[in-house]
């Protein structure tokens, strides 16, 4: 069976640090920023554990504010 | 595979639509509305409605609909899209013409409008978002706030003998003739998010196929009105918002 392997791109200064991405991605790929903020001071989101991903998009699908662009490539 | 060999254009499975435009929307983080704004950009650009698509905003957090969601759009006084959507649709019937309203503008000050659109069979898509509060205004007890639900005008919780019933409109409209299709969706998953959309892009087909009203419910989160973090306002709603009202298709003709 094909494997695939994820990476997503987050638009940080889009984001509002709302924790949906990183409570819905099914990996624990996802947390929040402890101290870093964006420019409207929100603990945005961000790859704590990128080889997990799977590409599997359901972060993205979950975002409110569109801010997640998710990859996927096939690994044999 | 380093992520960087991945992150390439060829790989690109997911990404913002473009018809929502790039300015941050002005919703609470994890509010509701954002994501359906989401999902209503993503249909009409799959099914290349781009140019024909026309949307009314209601009054409510929703207001600046326009400011975001990049086709033609109009504003209604509070709660009365149904009726400028009617005035558009009847003008111009080539048009896929949608209203974007919330609870308190379409089952409070708009009831009237609502169903006479409906019970008209006027061929519009009714997109609205049950949040079960006025979000806007401050968290006041709306016409769906479920008994029990604290808000700002129920502090101690929504009463029966002092303030009636929740009011599950939907069911309402989908009694009535004109109405070709009702269901209830949400969007706090990525399944309920995919099955919204499917429910809008059917809606929206229908609209143009004159079938008649179609209504698509969503049941939504106001976290900053239920004083809840994002995440804890999606699962209280799972446990208690679908209780009353609960996912699925009311009618479907
Ligand atoms: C004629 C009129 N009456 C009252 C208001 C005050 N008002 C603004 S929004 C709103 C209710 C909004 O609730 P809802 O439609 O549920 O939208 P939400 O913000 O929850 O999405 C009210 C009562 C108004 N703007 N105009
Ligand atoms: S694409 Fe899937 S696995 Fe990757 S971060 Fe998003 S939810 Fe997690
Ligand atoms: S769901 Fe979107 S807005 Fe919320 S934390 Fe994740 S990336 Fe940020
Ligand atoms: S007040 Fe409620 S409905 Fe309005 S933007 Fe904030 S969370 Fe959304
Ligand atoms: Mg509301």
């Amino acid at each position: 069976m094909a494997k695939f392997k994820g990476a997503v791109v987050i638009d940080e200064e889009r984001c509002k640090g709302c924790n949906i991405c990183v409570a819905t991605c099914p990996f624990k790929v996802l947390a929040l920023q402890k101290k870093e903020v964006n420019n409207k001071g929100y603990h945005y989101a961000y790859m704590e554990n990128p080889d997990a991903c799977t590409g599997c998009t359901s972060c993205g699908t979950v975002c409110p504010d569109a801010c997640i662009e998710v990859y996927r490539a096939k690994i044999d | 595979m380093e992520v960087n060999d991945i992150i390439k254009p060829e790989n690109l499975v997911y990404h913002k639509p473009a018809l929502l435009k790039d300015c941050t929307m002005h919703y609470c983080p994890g509010c509701s509305h954002s994501t359906v704004h989401k999902i209503v950009c993503e249909v009409i650009e799959e099914m290349g409605a781009t140019e024909y698509a026309i949307g009314v905003a209601p009054v409510g957090c929703a207001v600046f609909a326009y400011n975001y969601i990049d086709v033609d759009m109009s504003e209604a006084a509070h709660g009365r899209a149904p009726a400028v959507a009617t005035a558009i649709k009847r003008l111009q019937p080539d048009k896929l013409v949608f209203t974007y309203q919330g609870d308190g503008d379409l089952a409070a000050i708009g009831t009237c409008e609502t169903i006479h659109a409906a019970n008209r069979g006027e061929n519009i898509t009714i997109i609205f978002i049950n949040n079960a509060i006025y979000g806007m205004t401050g968290g006041q007890m709306a016409p769906t706030t479920l008994l029990g639900q604290k808000t700002a005008t129920t502090p101690y919780g929504r009463r029966v003998d002092l303030n009636g019933y929740p009011l599950a409109i939907s069911n309402l409209l989908a009694q009535l003739d004109g109405t070709c299709f009702v269901t209830r969706q949400s969007v706090h998953s990525p399944a309920a998010v995919r099955k919204a959309k499917a429910a809008i892009r059917k809606a929206f087909e229908n609209s143009m196929a004159r079938k008649g009203t179609s209504v698509v419910e969503i049941i939504g989160t106001c976290n900053s009105g239920w004083k809840l973090s994002p995440v804890d306002a999606n699962n209280w709603m799972e446990e208690h918002m679908f209780e009353k009202y609960p996912i699925g298709d009311l009618k479907n003709v």
